[in-house]
């Protein structure tokens, strides 16, 4: 009985001395590696935010000027997002929102758009996306320049009933055969519009923290 | 362990006991990456790397971890082995990173990691255990590799689409566009491609073993027992 606990415990002292080996192995990659890992996701949002926002509008530090926004039924969002204000001497230029679009023909479709300072579109890019590879896939800029239809775009233009496809009689293009994924990101746009009209002095505010760094 | 020894390790991990299209083993990253060969290509270079690395440290500790815990313990230096990989890939090859996504965690319930931990790493010494995972996950990398290939080509008209993500932007003029304006093979690029793909690769590979085989046997005997006489 005694040998068997004996044998026991050394099994369990064994796998404990295991566990926290293979512990700190992990901590210590993590604070290697964190500080670069942080650096290049950064990179990777600042070259999505300069395809949209190109960087001659604005000279501030846009991946730390951020807004965080609670969930919004506009934007499609069910938590807290961020929006990134590009500001040009101080100016208020243009703002980077992220919107959902929760109708696409296989789930949602994310989206992120800048909207400059006077209410039109600098562009719209898809994040992330689950439509048919080879049908629903050309609203990603790799596959083809649709998504591109929206640069320019406004609600001051384009009314209500213009911010469909063609084949609902309204502006945007679509491709035969998939309509049902363009449909969804128009519909995103232009709620995400409407929401930047009815809170565009909020979205620009700068906050007490930001005052601070900035001193 | 002779040089022998060594090549036929080599030689089981890339053709004999290939884990892709004979033990059959890891077809989950198999039918799910191998849409274009950079996707495919790059994940198996993990996986090789990964069990290089697990059957090189497991082997040394395997006379100090009892036998009724070896799995946990086996699969606790396995899952640190990708995360440690995971956060590097993070770090230094971000876009990459976010094209395999899901499928480098995923490295660790792949049996084919275990699997050789287990049928060699535990009963080897550490050098050749090292080159058993690597020549395994190099098996792999290679199916992975083809697979890539046919369905890329098939399915997109191209060759290395995606490559700048691997090597870098100097890599953006390497996507070679097999056939012009190609419009797309959609079953190529879905799971269902992957699958045919792979049914191809392993008929291909019976049949060049059957052929080697009816090669051996037709020749006169006497042939084949010279050269090792002469060895002996």
């Amino acid at each position: 009985m005694r040998r068997i606990a004996r044998s026991t415990l050394q099994t369990a002292v064994n796998l404990v001395f295991f566990s926290v080996l293979a512990t700190a192995i992990l901590a210590s990659t993590y604070f290697l590696t964190r500080d670069a890992i942080k650096k290049s996701e950064d990179a990777e949002k600042l070259k999505l935010i300069n395809q949209i926002v190109p960087p001659a509008l604005f000279d501030n530090d846009i991946i730390r000027d951020t807004l965080s926004i609670p969930a919004n039924e506009l934007l499609g969002t069910e938590g807290d997002t961020l929006a990134y204000r590009a500001r040009l001497k101080g100016e208020d230029s243009a703002v980077v929102l992220e919107s959902i679009a929760p109708d696409g023909y296989s789930g949602r479709i994310r989206l992120i758009l800048a909207v400059r300072a006077n209410g039109e579109l600098g562009g719209v890019r898809v994040v992330t996306h689950k439509e048919t590879p080879g049908l629903g896939d050309y609203i990603e800029l790799t596959k083809s320049p649709w998504i591109k239809g929206f640069d320019g775009k406004s609600r001051a233009v384009y009314k209500d009933a213009d911010w469909k496809v063609k084949k609902d009689g309204g502006q945007f293009d679509y491709m035969a055969g998939a309509t049902i994924t363009p449909r969804a990101v128009v519909k995103a746009v232009n709620k995400a519009l409407i929401y930047f009209e009815q809170n565009r002095d909020k979205l620009f505010v700068v906050n007490e923290a930001q005052k601070e760094s900035a001193k | 362990m002779n040089l022998q020894e060594y090549k036929d390790i080599l030689h089981n991990g890339l053709w004999k006991q290939n884990p892709g299209i004979v033990q059959l083993l890891g077809l989950c990253p198999l039918l799910a990456v191998s849409s274009t060969v950079v996707n495919g290509v790059s994940l198996g270079l993990a996986t090789a790397l990964v069990m290089a690395l697990s059957s090189g440290s497991i082997a040394p500790i395997r006379n100090y971890v009892p036998n009724e815990i070896r799995i946990p313990v086996f699969i606790l230096i396995i899952a640190v082995l990708v995360t440690v990989v995971q956060y590097l890939m993070n770090a230094y090859m971000y876009g990459l990173y976010v094209v395999l996504g899901i499928f480098i965690p995923l490295i660790v319930t792949n049996c084919i990691v275990l699997a050789r931990v287990e049928a060699f790493a535990s009963k080897n010494a550490a050098l050749p255990s090292a080159l058993d995972g690597f020549a395994m996950g190099l098996g792999l990398t290679a199916v992975l590799g083809v697979l890539g290939a046919m369905r890329e080509v098939l399915g997109k008209g191209t060759l290395f689409s995606g490559i700048d993500l691997a090597l870098g932007d100097m890599a953006q003029g390497w996507v070679l566009h097999i056939i012009p304006d190609y419009k797309g093979f959609l079953i190529a690029i879905l799971p269902p491609g992957a699958f045919i793909g792979l049914g191809l690769l392993i008929a291909g590979r019976n049949w060049l073993n059957l052929r080697a085989e009816q090669k051996a046997r037709s020749k006169p005997a006497p042939s084949i027992a010279a050269p090792e006489a002469a060895q002996g």
